[in-house]
């Protein structure tokens, strides 16, 4: 379970990025967070596992607080939470299986990573999330040798070897064509039926969250304007979120 | 709108900037002393000319050369009597000149011919004063070249020496013999510009290498997020000094314990072996690869323990292996022949680690404390109650203030010798503990302050300032710290490579693109971590651009860092410059071009491959 409690964000500049939010996320819902370009949506995600710091208001996973955590606690909050980032967040010029290892960097001891060396087991491990989303073929590949489909893939392979319980994905297919977009959200679909992952995901398409979330918040503005079943956004809702001259696509 | 319209304050004003750049220009002749005059004088032109022909005739080559001399009776002036002297014929199968006419006033041209000679071979035709055919004076500047018959014509302009006596003029005419050979020139010039490449290669090398740790702190985005509270940087700044001592103090004191066994290469084989095993154990258990759970105190106190002994160690064995080195460089070196360059080599490396094991040492302790105390701070800020923090912090962090201020008082007494406590330590003690006190009373008790932009401020400061001095100037400093020689040119070129790399490096952190970081930062990696995965491998090309760039510069600069001492091939040329020998000089330019020639080539070549 996850709440966000009266969160707000304002950054250096007096803007207002959230402005008293408040929601909950059961265990192993799938959550799409919707909402115009700049309405706070990727700094919501971010705040959730505080690469942004919050200026007020409390985010509690399971009972802990996350907004209250030290930098120690922080490392064992963040190693259980993965993200998926919209341009794939890859180091080009490293291999594939460097990529997916480095999701295990919150577990390893920082004094073996000086010898830039991972467990055996972190290894064979690596290679079975390369297999799960279906590029073990590219392992030794440099990273920015795949098409941007397969990127996202090393994306996700690398927050699975973190073993999350939750996951975090910016706008995870915004950059990809509509056939990559179904084949990523299949992903993320089926570890969050099949692992009981929590995940987070924003949108921009409703057709992608009619097909895959169970639950919608979304924002306008830093503002919390609507919170529910996917099938409740009506064309009056629609309005809402996006502003009147809206009109819908896809 | 104001600027379209043709007005004529705007034709003043173009008016006004033209005069103004016609009167810098001419300032800037008179400054630089601009005068064609110069140019025109025939002195000048003469050794202008002299100077070139000399220089486009590097002194590289020379061929052994055999030698004929002849010489001629002539009188200057003609004998007061009249009598005009007979032009002697010789019909000697002999190389033999003949002078037309014997006689003549100074500064007239008489004509001498030449028979016999070797072919084609050329030489001297000089007016030889005095009537000792043997004298060695010569003067004139005139010369002859034979055909391939041995026979010349030569003019010769005969100088202001009068006599009645008779004098003489000599041919001298010189062939090459056999097979071309190099000069001594040439082969001083081959070994000293292979020890300026060699200069430039050590300076580049340690100098990367100690810039890259640099430039990682000199990075404004890496940085900037490291904030710590109060109670941290004070705890900090009181552990890193008194690390510092104990670590110099132990790491001595193993050196001690390890000179008292340093005679037996088993022993010293023995030891090495045995402790950096025990070392290796120590770090696999005491850093176990990946934990799931959190560590309980006792098992942390253990392992830090169990690390402490086993870092001992470590140092015994760095101690034992420098013995060891020592020891089998000093048993090789009369066996290695010429190879003894190598046992030299290992015997300085041993020399280096004995050296900066103890500083090593020092420093790594200092982290160890430092860091470990910041940490006992943080803990303390976060956990404990405001009001407690600040008191804590009043008191740490006025003591912090005074051992800082202190260890400056007492470089400044270092430096000065100025002898009064009550200003190089009393004074800055009582300041210091002022200043962390007030800082303590206005400071929010469980505030972070920017420890990250106050280090990253004076990495940038340092390294800015000493890279404005010069690589020749700082050669200056240590021709006299270690004596002249490329020794101290590899040190000045050195310290000079790691702050201009440490701030061209640190430009490039500041470029990357920080989604990487944030991934890697979003799986749970600490700072050292998310540096190795996430910012390393976008900075290797152009880390490896800017050193080839820096390899460049280095052996250009190694070429002159010989004019102040620092070794090389500077010094010959600036020797044979001074000494007139234009062509030597010009055979040393001649090595310099096609070296620093090579690198450019090679280095593009490089950087084309790898980047």
């Amino acid at each position: 379970m996850l709440q966000v409690k009266n969160l707000t964000k304002i950054y250096e500049g007096n803007v207002k990025a959230l402005d008293n939010v408040s929601f909950e996320i059961p265990r192993g819902q799938f959550l799409a967070v919707i909402g115009l370009s700049g309405s706070g949506k990727s700094t919501l995600l971010r705040c959730i596992n505080r690469l942004i710091d919050p200026t007020e208001g409390q985010i509690l996973w399971d009972g802990e607080d996350i907004t209250a955590a030290t930098p120690e606690e922080m490392r064992r909050i963040r190693r259980r939470i993965g993200m998926v980032f919209q341009h794939f967040n890859l180091v080009h010029r490293s291999k594939v299986i460097t990529n997916v290892l480095a999701g295990r960097l919150g577990y390893v001891n920082p004094a073996w990573s000086l010898f830039n060396r991972f467990p055996k087991e972190d290894m064979e491990k690596a290679i079975k999330q390369l297999e799960r989303v279906g590029i073990a073929d590219k392992a030794d590949s440099r990273a920015d040798e795949l098409s941007g489909g397969q990127q996202q893939r090393v994306g996700i392979a690398r927050a699975l070897m973190q073993d999350p319980k939750m996951i975090l994905a910016d706008e995870p297919v915004a950059s990809l064509d509509p056939v990559l977009a179904h084949s990523i959200m299949k992903h993320l679909e089926e570890i969050n039926k099949n692992d009981g992952v929590t995940v987070l995901c924003s949108l921009h398409f409703l057709d992608l969250v009619h097909r895959y979330a169970d639950r919608v918040v979304a924002l306008n503005g830093g503002k919390l304007v609507f919170e529910g079943l996917p099938k409740e956004i009506g064309d009056e809702k629609f309005r809402d979120i996006y502003g009147r001259d809206a009109e819908r696509v896809g | 709108m104001k600027n379209k319209k043709a007005s004529p304050w705007k034709s003043i004003q173009t008016g006004l900037a033209v005069l103004v750049v016609l009167i810098v220009f001419a300032y800037g002749f008179e400054i630089t002393q601009i005068d064609l005059e110069e140019l025109r004088s025939e002195q000048r032109q003469t050794s202008l000319q002299r100077v070139t022909r000399a220089l486009v005739r590097p002194d590289i080559i020379e061929f052994e050369q055999e030698v004929q001399k002849a010489n001629a009776p002539v009188y200057v002036p003609c004998p007061a009597d009249g009598t005009i002297p007979e032009i002697p014929i010789s019909e000697s199968s002999g190389p033999y000149i003949v002078v037309n006419p014997a006689c003549a006033a100074p500064s007239e041209t008489v004509q001498v011919e030449g028979f016999n000679f070797f072919p084609n071979s050329s030489g001297p035709v000089r007016f030889v004063p005095g009537n000792d055919p043997a004298n060695s004076v010569e003067l004139g500047n005139d010369t002859a070249t034979a055909d391939a018959e041995g026979h010349f014509f030569a003019q010769v302009r005969l100088p202001g020496r009068e006599s009645e006596d008779v004098q003489y003029i000599r041919a001298t005419m010189r062939h090459n013999v056999g097979a071309p050979r190099f000069t001594s020139t040439a082969k001083v010039t081959w070994e000293k510009i292979i020890e300026t490449v060699f200069l430039a290669l050590l300076a580049t090398v340690l100098g990367t290498l100690l810039a890259i740790p640099l430039s990682f702190i000199a990075a404004r985005n890496l940085m900037k997020p490291v904030r710590s509270p109060l109670t941290s940087i004070s705890l900090s700044l009181l552990g890193w000094p008194i690390g510092v001592a104990i670590g110099y103090l132990i790491v001595n004191r193993i050196g001690g314990l390890s000179a008292s066994i340093s005679d037996s290469i088993p022993a010293n084989l023995l030891s090495v072996i045995i402790a950096s095993a025990l070392f290796w154990f120590a770090f696999r258990w005491a850093m176990p690869p990946e934990e799931i759970k959190v560590p309980g105190p006792a098992l942390r106190l253990a392992r830090l323990l169990v690390m402490f002994v086993g870092v001992l160690l470590a140092f015994f064995g760095l101690f034992q292996f420098a013995e060891l080195i020592t020891n089998i460089s000093l048993g090789l070196r009369p066996s290695l022949g010429a190879a003894g360059f190598l046992a030299t080599f290992l015997f300085q490396v041993s020399d280096i680690v004995r050296i900066t094991t103890p500083a090593l040492g020092a420093l790594a302790t200092g982290a160890v404390v430092g860091s470990t105390f910041s940490r006992v701070g943080q803990r303390t800020a976060e956990k404990a109650s405001p009001a407690s923090v600040k008191v804590i912090n009043m008191i740490l962090t006025a003591a912090a203030g005074a051992t800082v201020f202190g260890l400056i008082g007492w470089l400044l007494e270092w430096l000065y010798q100025i002898g009064r406590p009550e200003y190089t330590f009393w004074g800055p003690v009582i300041t210091g503990a002022i200043l962390g006190f007030l800082l303590a009373l206005v400071t929010k008790p469980k505030d972070t302050l920017p420890t990250g932009l106050v280090i990253y401020t004076i990495t940038r400061t340092i390294l800015n300032g000493l890279r404005s001095v010069e690589a020749l100037v700082m050669a200056i400093v240590f021709v006299i710290a270690v004596g002249i020689g490329p020794f101290a040119g590899v040190m000045a070129l050195g310290l000079h490579t790691i702050v201009s790399l440490g701030k061209l490096y640190s430009e490039q952190v500041e470029s990357i693109s920080s989604g990487p970081m944030e991934a890697v930062t979003a799986t749970g990696a600490n700072r050292l971590q998310t540096i190795i995965y996430a910012v390393i491998p976008q900075i290797v090309p152009p880390y490896i651009s800017y050193t080839m760039y820096r390899w460049d510069i280095n052996v250009r600069m190694s070429t002159i860092i010989g004019f102040v001492g620092g070794g090389g091939i500077g010094f010959l040329l600036q020797q044979n410059i001074n000494l007139l020998n234009y062509r030597a000089a010009s055979a040393q330019m001649l090595a310099i071009a096609i070296v620093v020639a090579t690198m450019d080539y090679v280095s593009s070549v490089l950087r084309e491959k790898y980047v």
